[in-house]
């Protein structure tokens, strides 16, 4: 599915290069469970935000199905963004003016080849995930679980090969957490979609098929 | 609703859910366009009012026969050579613009028993109106007044000190003279009396009041009845034009000597100069304020439409993660904008007029209208501020690192 060789993102901080990625070289098999851990500052979201087509590498190549990512137009990469790759965040950015069911029905906004009718398809992922009767909540008047169980809602909004998660559970107590990481392994177990998790979590870690460790932007295991 | 979920769905939901953002930021546009507006509108009045006062000093441009020596405005015309009385049609018809209130006189040194006054024939402004050439060519006494836009009402002319005015006689028979108040007092003429000029008996209809110029030792007659009285035919000895101020330094004077090659014009400097740079500082003044207040208003506006975007940032880090492209959120947030800047101009319009309307007679003394082009400056103004305002901001978190965004809590 990816296929990552030399990847690097360096930074410019007070005119000093920080190496956020330093020269990664990995495979990720499409339908697998792979998480990624390391410590604070490690390079962990960079890799998933330049696998998510958001971060352009400094140097390196990053193929996506035999195909260089970022060699993609913006509007190639926005739309690889919007059906590829669906984003589950830590700290859940939903929108905050729009209800638990127009959140999941933003993305589909992007997608004319969508063929199930959008606010259907809406309704239909929310009550996947229990929430059918919290469908015209606003973020606001949702538990922190329920709004992380939106943020997945939404990430499956295009019906994407991936999801990118970048530390789901960091926000949650063990409960919820054990109850979004149940949920991430059956995406990856019934439907067959590639998961990819950035975490700190020693409990998450479990429920990946593959785990990577970075450390200041390398790859150590 | 949800069925018709769209993105101009997305912008009015975040319009509608910070309702407290957006009283504030409408009221800020709205009070910007208003105080532009209630000042404008005033303003703007005020420059008629001033310019009419100003174009009620008189006339001041003389067309005299190219032989007359000229030592005085106001006694240029006595005993002058004449010209065909037919040159004041050639400037009526002329239709050049700026061009008000003509008035044909002659005049010649008479005695009435035995006292020196200076007769004048005039052209009471009725006739010129009603003159056959004029009415074939479309002109009406209205037309000549399109330029200066001086009133015709005579309330209007209350406000100026009668002194001041060099009068205008709407309407005068062939048998009656109006009388200067020296001439009066010397004579001992009142209104309703008698006198006799060149053995012919006229009735006195009007005695004129102090001016302080030779036109206090003036009797007015019907142009026709001196012409016919002192046998010249039809001529005149000069014509008193009222022009309209910037009409006289667009070049005015040159015009009329193009149409009448052989005579010879001249302004009264004092008044011209004071109606040009009196209009002149009106204008700079009212350009000075509308400048501060667009650009007061502008930082304003940008402010809160700044504050607007940073308040988002997060959520164009995360419009970027599904698929957003940069083009997309500038539409998104400047559609907004513009939302914002066409209803803050629409209300800020209504509120500056009705304020002006409300202010303007009990503070000025001036009565003020609506000014319906003023909408149009309004809604262009208020959107283009509220566009540059928010460009910035905007343009500035769409090119923002997305790592940096999303991880901000």
């Amino acid at each position: 599915m990816f296929t990552l060789e030399n990847l690097t993102k360096i930074y410019q901080h007070r005119g000093e290069e920080v190496h956020a990625l330093d020269k990664i070289t990995m495979e990720i098999v499409q339908g697998s469970f792979v998480v990624v851990t390391g410590g604070s500052g490690s390079g962990k979201t960079t890799l998933l935000l330049t696998l998510g087509g958001i971060i352009h590498p400094t140097s390196g190549s990053l193929r996506v199905k035999g195909a260089s990512l970022y060699d993609y137009s913006s509007n190639q990469l926005a739309a690889y963004r919007n059906r590829t790759v669906g984003f589950v965040l830590q700290t859940f950015n939903l929108v905050p003016y729009l209800t638990a069911l127009e959140n999941v029905m933003i993305p589909m906004l992007l997608n004319r080849d969508l063929e199930e009718e959008p606010q259907n398809r809406a309704a239909n992922l929310l009550d996947q995930l229990g929430l059918s009767s919290r469908q015209h909540f606003l973020p606001r008047e949702l538990s922190i679980g329920q709004q992380q169980r939106v943020a997945i809602a939404r990430a499956l909004a295009n019906d994407p090969d991936v999801i990118l998660a970048d530390e789901p559970t960091g926000n949650l107590d063990p409960k919820l957490s054990l109850e979004i990481l149940r949920i991430l392994k059956d995406l990856n177990q019934k439907e067959s979609r590639t998961i990819i998790m950035v975490t700190h979590s020693p409990a998450a870690v479990e429920f990946g098929t593959k785990t990577f460790r970075l450390d200041q932007g390398r790859l150590v295991a | 609703m949800n069925s018709k979920f769209s993105f101009t769905t997305v912008i009015w939901r975040e319009i509608w859910q910070r309702k407290s953002r957006l009283i504030s930021g409408l009221l800020t546009i709205t009070l910007g366009i208003a105080v532009i507006i209630g000042i404008e509108s005033v303003t703007s009045v005020s420059k008629e009012v001033v310019k009419k006062k100003l174009d009620l000093l008189g006339a001041n441009i003389l067309v005299l026969p190219q032989a007359t020596s000229v030592d005085d405005y106001y006694s240029a015309d006595i005993d002058a050579p004449t010209f065909p009385e037919e040159y004041v049609e050639r400037i009526a018809t002329s239709m050049l613009p700026g061009v008000d209130n003509l008035s044909p006189k002659l005049s010649r040194r008479i005695k009435v028993s035995g006292y020196p006054i200076v007769l004048t024939g005039i052209m009471p402004s009725n006739e010129l109106a009603s003159k056959p050439i004029w009415q074939a060519s479309g002109l009406m006494a209205a037309d000549l007044k399109l330029a200066c836009a001086t009133s015709s009402n005579p309330s209007d002319t209350t406000r100026l000190d009668p002194s001041l005015k060099r009068a205008t006689i709407d309407s005068l028979a062939a048998t009656d003279v109006w009388v200067g108040s020296m001439v009066a007092e010397r004579l001992k003429l009142a209104t309703g009396g008698g006198v006799t000029l060149e053995g012919k008996k006229f009735k006195v209809a009007h005695v004129l009041p102090e001016t302080g110029t030779v036109d206090d030792n003036r009797i007015f007659a019907h142009l026709h009845s001196v012409q016919q009285l002192l046998g010249t035919g039809s001529q005149t000895s000069a014509i008193e034009i009222m022009g309209c101020c910037s009409a006289i330094s667009d070049g005015l004077l040159g015009k009329l000597r193009n149409i009448l090659p052989d005579t010879r014009i001249i302004t009264i400097n004092s008044i011209v100069n004071t109606q040009i740079e009196t209009n002149k500082l009106m204008s700079k003044v009212s350009l000075i304020l509308l400048v501060i207040i667009v650009v007061v208003g502008s930082i304003a506006i940008g402010n809160y439409m700044w504050a607007n975007v940073e308040e988002r940032r997060k959520e164009i880090g995360t419009l970027i993660t599904i698929g957003f492209t940069r083009g997309r959120i500038y539409r998104l947030f400047l559609t907004k904008s513009l939302i914002l800047g066409l209803v803050g101009g629409t209300l800020g319009y209504v509120l500056g007029t009705l304020a002006a309307m409300v202010l303007g007679p009990q503070l000025a003394g001036l009565t003020i209208s609506p000014i319906p082009i003023y909408l149009l400056w309004s809604l262009i103004v208020a959107s283009t501020i509220a566009l540059v305002g928010s460009w910035y901001p905007v343009y500035r978190a769409a090119r923002l690192d997305p790592a940096l965004i999303m991880q901000e809590t």
